[in-house]
């Protein structure tokens, strides 16, 4: 009111400020006495909305007292303590027996590996990669979170540590630091939220657990009620298949759309697709030679990742406390190219194309009980050092199909745990098919933040 | 020149009506939608986000759910942590800086009322307890009085143009409401002091009726009821036997029947919010049919 009336003292002042204009005096008296009608008609206009406002709020006053009978909120101040601010703390526990082969070099052949030594899932008992997440919103603008993971070997690290816009508005919100890449669907995902105890051949050929970003991350999400989700990121680009390197500026680049909706009352579906640009310089990697010898090398060159993903879930009546289905599926294509040197290869041009997906499928029988199976398969395609197939040169790089079937059954009591068994028929290396038993618990302790779809 | 005036003044005057369009409210539970549509008329735009047939403990996160986040103006959630598992990664994955909690945009019905069973030990051993005390406030009629008080004002906040609408249909709605109070408890009276069995744990419905929860079917709160627990509830309804089993509409059937055909008493579909059955279309249909669903049983 008080800016209204404002205004309207300044539209007045405005009309006196410009006499010259009006060189009639009939003219500009009349004006006045327009005007002078006009302020008497807000005056009164505006003193009937003052008593109809304090009207009003007699009313309510009024009602709140009449309502304060059965069950009026009444918020018992909390005593003040240095602590109560403090972030949501979750703690996850995991843990597994893995029942498999002694197989030396364990690697995915046809695939450059992630580093100079062999990795896999390890024999036997393991308790390590318990996670912990600290998370709070800053201030009205801002929130913080961050995982810090431990693991036998290398410690503890800083998996996600990024703070995240909440009022930018318009659908955007900006995310910066250390954070998971929104490439892909399972990316995102944590361990402990994988539905089956290891993650898919895809994402160990081509980031290992998962890939992360040290950079900013801008997504924009449509005001549609087709979900129609953008996403861009620029980052340090240090993670496999990148390398760090000693540059300013971005030294890697993504860019992503999701869409997604319902179809009727039980069915909901996401889709998606990403592309990743990144380069590695002196990225090493461990290899057979054609003897079965070990051997390292590395690569040079850049990396260009496309990735496709669908999920469809299913929920009678949109209800999926007892029975749910979830249809899972992920692409990728990857090409390289750059000169790659090994200890027994001078460095040489090397090209390669390569491609692997994966379909699982999640079903809760019951509530508490779910089952699970997935299939992986990866395509080596094409690889070549110096104009001829590197699988002569390279033997774990031999041109090979690599595949697993995986089958899981788990169990739930409550949201905030989980035991698994899990069976696998892996042949993801050549000459090798092996029956790999795991059983896996995954405990979540405190808070616990609310997952994704 | 007099015209320029004229018209500068008339826009000033007209001004409020340019920005003035429907409110998009982002209702979380079916109750509180047809709670908005009372007092907000054809003045709102109404998105429900969860059916009466569903848990609301337990949504996922869907895509459809977070493009409508997105476009709210109003998020009118029930609050208490009933909704912790998907609501906040709506709210943060919208980029909607209209409805983040500590605006005017967001709305928490448990917030006018007091809770009952704020649990004295916080404790997830005690099951899927909310430390704010029971959400499910909605079991008493009585708590939609305050809560239609706080929406309304709320309302009239972020569409200040149409405050007084807002009021005008509180008003209305209280008035009617009060009265569908008083005829209810009057039906209510042969309730009162009945023994009943409860699916998962709700102390508003027996405040409000009178009526005597001896058991739940849940051993814990959210926890599924296991063959023991039925087995100890059986042998306890021996003792103290009760009238009838209420089961809110969302939840298996099967526990119920089972230990309704054992005990010999029966088991009551409870409507829970509107849309639960056939006959809760709105409000007062909710109230009106629980309650005729509980006389029917109780005779």
């Amino acid at each position: 009111m008080y800016v209204r009336r404002t205004l309207l003292a300044s539209a007045i002042a405005m009309a006196f400020a410009m006499p010259a204009q009006a060189d009639n005096s009939d003219d500009i008296a009349a004006i006045r006495k327009e005007i002078e009608a006009m302020r008497q008609n807000y005056e009164a206009r505006i003193q009937a909305l003052e008593a109809q406002l304090k009207q009003a709020e007699r009313h309510t006053s009024q009602a709140k007292a009449d309502a304060a009978e059965p069950t009026a909120a009444d918020h018992a101040t909390p005593p003040a303590a240095a602590n109560s601010f403090n972030p949501e703390i979750g703690l996850i526990l995991t843990g597994r027996y893995a029942n498999l082969k002694d197989v030396p070099n364990r690697h995915i052949t046809g695939f450059l590996p992630l580093g100079p030594a062999a990795a896999g899932m390890r024999r036997g008992f393991t308790a390590d990669a318990s996670e912990l997440s600290l998370a709070a919103d800053i201030d009205p603008d801002f929130r913080g979170q961050a995982n810090l993971v431990y693991e036998d070997g290398t410690g503890a690290t800083v998996e996600e540590a990024y703070f995240q816009t909440l009022s930018l508005g318009s659908g955007f919100t900006l995310k910066g630091g250390r954070f998971r890449s929104a490439i892909g669907y399972m990316n995102e995902q944590h361990p402990h939220a994988w539905d089956f105890v290891d993650n898919p051949l895809m994402y160990q050929a081509l980031f290992g657990e998962g890939y992360g970003q040290d950079g900013v991350q801008l997504k924009w999400l449509a005001p549609t009620d087709l979900l129609v989700e953008l996403t861009g990121e620029l980052g340090r680009g240090a993670d496999f298949p990148g390398s760090d390197r000693n540059k300013n500026g971005a030294g890697d680049a993504t860019l992503g759309l999701h869409l997604g909706g319902d179809v009727g009352l039980s069915n909901s579906w996401r889709g998606g697709i990403a592309y990743l640009r990144t380069r590695a310089e002196n990225r090493a990697f461990f290899g057979l030679d054609p003897a079965g010898t070990a051997l390292t090398g590395d690569f040079t060159g850049r990396s260009r990742t496309w990735l496709a993903d669908f999920i469809w879930k299913w929920t009678p009546n949109g209800n999926p406390r007892e029975t749910n289905f979830k249809f899972q599926t992920e692409w990728f294509q990857r090409s390289e190219s750059g000169s790659l040197a090994c200890t027994r290869c001078i460095a040489s041009p090397y090209a390669s194309e390569q491609s692997g997906w994966y379909v699982q499928s999640v079903y809760q029988f019951m509530p508490m009980w779910r089952i699970g199976y997935r299939y992986d398969r990866l395509d080596r395609g094409t690889a070549r050092l110096d104009g001829a197939d590197i699988g002569s040169t390279i033997a774990s790089l031999a041109d090979y199909s690599p595949s697993r079937h995986s089958l899981m059954l788990d169990w739930s009591p409550s949201e905030f745990s989980l035991v698994r068994l899990q069976y696998a028929r892996d042949k993801s290396m050549a000459g090798l098919a092996e029956n790999q038993v795991a059983l896996q618990y995954v405990y979540s302790l405190g808070a616990h933040g609310a997952h994704k779809y | 020149m007099t015209i320029w005036v004229r018209l500068f003044l008339m826009s000033l005057a007209a001004w409020p009506t340019w920005v003035q369009a429907d409110v998009n409210v982002f209702a979380c539970e079916p109750e509180w939608g047809a709670l908005t549509q009372e007092l907000g008329g054809d003045k709102v735009k109404l998105f429900t986000a969860t059916s009466a047939l569903q848990d609301p403990h337990r949504i996922q996160a869907r895509p459809s759910l977070i493009a409508k986040m997105r476009q709210a103006d109003l998020v009118v959630c029930t609050g208490a942590e009933l909704e912790i598992g998907w609501l906040p990664v709506l709210l943060r994955e919208s980029g909607n800086n209209r409805v983040q909690p500590g605006g005017p945009g967001y709305f928490e019905a448990a917030r006018t009322v007091n809770l009952l069973e704020r649990p004295s030990r916080l404790d997830r051993a005690g099951g899927d307890i909310h430390p704010a005390g029971n959400p499910h406030i909605q079991g008493d009629p009585r708590n939609l009085l305050p809560v239609a008080d706080g929406l309304a004002q709320a309302l009239g906040q972020i569409d200040a143009s149409n405050a007084g609408y807002y009021q005008g249909r509180l008003m209305d709605f209280k008035r009617r409401w009060q009265g569908a109070l008083q005829k209810w408890s009057q039906r209510a009276a042969r309730l009162r002091g009945v023994a009943v069995v409860m699916q998962h744990r709700d102390p508003y419905l027996p405040a409000w009726l009178g009526v005597h929860a001896v058991a739940e079917l849940e051993p814990l709160p959210g926890v599924e009821p296991s063959a023991a627990h039925l087995a100890t509830v059986l042998a306890r309804l021996k003792q103290t036997p009760a009238k009838m089993i209420l089961r809110p509409a969302y939840f298996s059937p099967r526990p119920s029947e089972w230990l309704a055909e054992r005990a010999g008493i029966p088991v009551v579909e409870l409507p829970f919010s509107v849309g639960g059955s056939p006959a809760a279309k709105d409000l007062f249909g909710l109230y009106d049919d629980t309650l005729d669903r509980m006389l029917e049983a109780s005779k």
